[in-house]
Parts: C-alpha cells; structure tokens; sequence
C-alpha cells in the first residue's frame, strides 16, 4: 500500500484543474481591456470601474444588484443568526411531545429541492400573503427560512461540544436559568454564532432560485439573477468583474470568519479548534 | 418547573417562523394545485381540504405519462439525473478516495481545493463555462484542436458545432461540473472514517487490493455514497438554470425548466403547482432517506 498510486493523483490534479481553471479564467476575463470575454486583451480596470457608462460601478443595473444582494444579505444573517440560536438553545432541553415533529420541520428545509420550496414560497405571497407581496422583504423572509436550519445545526454541534456540565455547575451554584443562558452558555456560543452568521451570509448572497421567485422587478435584482439574465445575452466583461467581485467579497468573509473563530476560540486545542473550523466550511 | 418555560420561549419564534414560512408555504402548492382558476387564468387557492379539485394534478398526471406533453421532459430529466450522478461518482471517487488516504503531504492543500468551488457562486461557475464553450471560447478551441468535436458528431454525442446550443452532452457535463463538489465531500468524509486495519486486515487474509476494495471500502462507505448520491440529485431535478445558461433550447429542457415556464412565464401556475406536487411526490423517498441519514449522524454525534 506504500506505492504512491499515480492514476489517483493525476484524476484528482486534473479534477482540483477542471474545476478551478474555468473560473479563474472568467476573473482573468473581467480585467480585459477589450470587449471579449473569450480570449486575453491586456489587463485594465475598465470593466469595473473605468469604464463610464458599462463598468459596474457606472452601470446601475450592475451596481444596484451588487447593493441588493449585499443588503440582503446583511438583513438575512442578522435576522438567521439569532433566530437559529435561540432554536437551538430551546430545542436542547426539548425532551418529549412534540419534540420529534419540531427536530423533522428543522430538518425538512435542508432536503427539500430549492425549486419546490421556491415555487411554495411565489404561490404563498401572492396568495394568502399578499399583504406582504413580492420584494426585497418576500426575499429575505424567504433565504431566512433555509438558512435557519443551517445555522441551528452549527449552534447545536457546538452545544455538543460544550457539554452537560457547565450547566449544571452554574446552575448547582445558585444561577437562575436565564443567567444560565446569559452568562454561561452565550459567551460560549461566540464563535458558533460567528461561525452562523458567516454561513447565512454565503447562503445568502449564493442564492438563486429564491431571490428569483420572490423578486418583483429591477430593483431587486441580485448578483446571481443578474448573471442568469445577461449570460446568454452577449454580455460585456463587466459581467465578469461583477462576479469577480462577489467571489472576493465571500472569500473575504470567509477569511475574517477564520481570523474571528481563532481569536474567540483561543486557549481550546489548537488541533480541535482547526477540525471545528474545517467543518463549518465544508458544511456550506 | 420554572427553568423550563424559557427553553420553550427560546425555541418557539424559530419554530413559528418555520411553520408559517415553510409549512404554510408547501401547503400554497397544495391549495393552488388543487385549487381553480379565474377566467383569466389567475389562480385561485383551495385552503379548505373540502373543496380541493384535482383537475390539475389529474392534468399534470396525464402529462408526465407516455404520450403526455411532459413525459419527454420527464425522461429526459431522468436520463441527465442518472448518467451526471454515475459520471460524478467516477469522478468524485477516485478523488475523494486519493485525498482522503493518500494525498500525504498535499493532504490540506487538496482538501482547500475541493472545498474552494462552494465558496464561488453557481451561477458564475455555469456563466465562466459560456465565456469558454463560446464560438471562440478557450474549450471550442483546445476541443477543436483534440479533434473531439469531429469525434464527438461522428458518434451523435454534438448535434452541429454549437457547444452551447441545445446540446445533451454539454447540459451533462455542465451538471456533473455544478455538483461533483456536493459528491466528493460526503464521500471523503466516508472514506476518511474506514479504519486502516480494516483494510489491511482484508489484505493479510490475503485479499488482492481490488478485492479489499471492493469488499471492505466499498460497503463501508455506502451509507456515505447514498448519501451523497442523494444530496447531488435532489437540486438536479428541481434545476433549471444550469440548462438555461448552458444550451438555452427546449431539446434540453428539464422538469425545473417545465415548472419554471409554468410557475413564472406562462399563466398555467395550477399546472405548474401541480406538477410540483409530482415533483416532490417522486422525491420523497430521497427526501426521506436523507432525513434519516441525517439523524443517525446526529444521534451517534450526541451518542459520542
């Protein structure tokens, strides 16, 4: 078993190529200085910003989907995180009635496909919720809805970690249940809730088929539906750039994320606290 | 006593929201499904279970049969479904099983790569494969230099020179390319947990490599292989924009594309309700299975 098995390492290279290469073309694409988004023309900013009438930062069809999506997501991880927390918090201590219908109605969002919770979701606001409407609030409520579930299962997986007896201890000396949850448990979820405002905000700004289904008109376009809607239709390499962007702005999240989960998890086993962060990053 | 209506409290606006939002919702698919129209085609919700109509669904039925107007699409979709799964496993085994036993050294660095594509929006790795399948994109070109276009028209796998227009074999691969990365995480994780010795033991009991593949890896990981099977074929048969970016033609259009032009472009939305309902009637048992993945991973977590 010690032989270095060749065929597996050259499948995996030429994957891991496969599947990177295409997009870092596309990036390369966006710093074009000509019009083609099909062969290499010099390196410029026009696309982003140069350019004073098709850039993204002149093109308000462009500009404005970068804006919504980033506002979308901002109100979607500080409405998810919470939410998902105290649901996990509660859902701990549930034993019993109901317990087991609550713990398959948190699961349902994760397997149902998008389309279907998508479509659900159209039919619901312009029927018995049309006093809500589509819109930017329809969108919201709508990526709140299967990010929750994401983050109750981070907040629960650290709740695992912490274990019984910190509880117990500060419940034995005396503290009332809700300082359990204030200044015992809470500070101890930091890094959880770092970790679950993250991953509602990739969610978030990933997101396509709800943001499409739940929107009603220009202005709450997102970066994903914009992308779907000029593909196809002879686009110039700002679209590139715009992508660029969104690419940088996650990828920067996730970065800060890493540097924040460190800082609040400092003192714990440096080889626990990797396994935990590796984990939350596949998850998404 | 007292301690216990404050984990009620924390627990119930989360749990609201999902009934209201999530519940109520798939319930808007049933009483639109099931529900009538206006002489303008608008839809008409049926809330009441007593005044449900199953004309529509009656309707979706026929359609999806053979000879129906979407049983070719239903096909069709089934056919993508199948063959983009068998194509990323044959991709995402090897890859999952090199990083997850013998990437050595590389070992992070790998792992970084593979789970990089989550972090880059679909839309934009689907929109990065328009700008190379172009006419005089980078993949037409290095295609057309390998000859695999001929080859590819010789045995009817491209229909013309057009990778982008209408082509099976380009929404496949598109798919393949979109979800392999959902496959190869589940699978890693899979192979990563098999115990060494198992292995070995196979081996010293005088089992050939391949034999201890086949008989000690292989059912060991099933359970993750399913798994993962069914977290890449759940979203591919709800997808439509992957077609929609990659070919565009009604020759590849799939269920999504179908419930899509319903739900959103056309004014049949009952139709288009109804076939959803279809939809996740014949996902439920995925859905299901996966669920039950899942609690046992969670159980054995809370166990450990």
């Amino acid at each position: 078993m010690k032989r270095r098995p060749s065929f597996l390492a050259i499948t995996t290279w030429v994957y891991i190529v496969w599947s990177l290469l295409p997009v870092l073309l596309a990036i390369r694409f966006a710093f074009n200085s000509g019009r083609s988004r099909t062969s290499l023309q010099g390196w410029s900013l026009r696309w982003f910003w140069e350019d004073p009438t098709l850039s993204v930062f002149h093109d308000p069809t462009l500009q404005s989907a970068l804006v919504h999506s980033l506002e979308l997501a901002a109100i979607v991880m500080l409405i998810a995180t919470p939410l998902g927390t105290a649901l996990a918090l509660g859902m701990r201590r549930w034993r019993g009635r109901g317990s087991g219908t609550a713990n398959i109605m948190l699961l349902l969002p994760l397997v149902t496909p998008e389309l279907v919770f998508a479509v659900g979701m159209f039919l619901l606001f312009t029927s018995a919720f049309g006093f809500i409407g589509l819109g930017t609030t329809a969108q919201a409520i709508g990526q709140v809805t299967f990010t929750l579930s994401w983050v109750v299962l981070i907040v629960r997986g650290r709740l695992a970690t912490i274990g019984r007896d910190v509880e117990e201890a500060a419940a034995d000396l005396g503290a009332p249940p809700l300082h359990v949850v204030g200044r015992v448990l809470l500070p101890l979820l930091v890094p959880a809730m770092a970790a679950g405002l993250l991953v509602s905000f990739a969610l978030s700004i990933d997101d396509f088929v709800v943001s499409q289904y739940l929107a009603s008109g220009a202005d709450t376009t997102t970066v994903p539906m914009r992308i779907y809607s000029q593909a196809r239709g002879g686009p110039t390499p700002a679209l590139n750039a715009l992508a660029t962007i969104m690419l940088v702005v996650s990828l920067l999240a996730l970065v800060l994320a890493y540097f924040v989960f460190k800082a609040l998890t400092r003192g714990e086993q440096k080889e626990q606290r990797d396994t935990a962060f590796r984990q939350l990053a596949m998850e998404v | 006593m007292s301690s216990r209506w404050i984990w009620r409290a924390l627990a119930i606006p989360g749990l609201v929201w999902l009934a209201v939002f999530f519940v109520v919702a798939f319930y808007a698919i049933i009483s639109v499904g099931l529900g009538n129209v206006t002489t303008l085609y608008e839809p008409v919700p049926h809330w009441n279970p007593l005044d449900w109509n199953v004309g529509y669904i009656w309707q979706a039925i026929t359609n999806v049969v053979p000879g129906g107007d979407t049983w070719d699409t239903f096909l069709r979709t089934i056919i993508y479904v199948v063959v983009a799964v068998i194509l990323s496993l044959a991709i995402g085994y090897p890859v999952a099983w090199y990083a997850a036993r013998h990437a050595g050294r590389w070992r992070g660095l790998i792992l970084v790569l593979l789970v990089l594509p989550f972090w880059i929006s679909y839309l934009m790795r689907m929109f990065a494969w328009t700008n190379l399948l172009a006419e005089h994109g980078y993949a037409t070109r290095l295609l057309h230099t390998l000859s695999i276009d001929t080859l590819f028209q010789k045995i009817g796998l491209l229909d013309g020179s057009d990778w982008l227009g209408g082509q099976h074999i380009a929404v496949i691969m598109a798919l393949v390319y979109g979800y392999v990365p959902y496959l190869i995480l589940p699978l890693f994780a899979a192979l990563d947990r098999i115990d060494q010795r198992h292995i070995e033991a196979a081996r010293d009991l005088g089992a050939s490599p391949a034999g201890a593949f086949w008989r000690v890896v292989v059912p060991l990981s099933k359970t993750g292989t399913l798994a993962g099977i069914v977290l890449i074929a759940l979203p591919m048969f709800g997808d439509y924009y992957t077609p929609d970016l990659i070919s565009g033609s009604p020759k590849t259009a799939m269920l999504g594309n179908a419930i899509n032009g319903y739900v959103q472009g056309g004014p049949d939305k009952s139709l288009g309700a109804a076939l959803t309902l279809l939809l996740s009637a014949f996902l439920l048992i995925f859905m299901v299975y996966y669920l039950r993945v899942i609690r046992a991973d969670q159980r054995e977590a809370a166990g450990a």
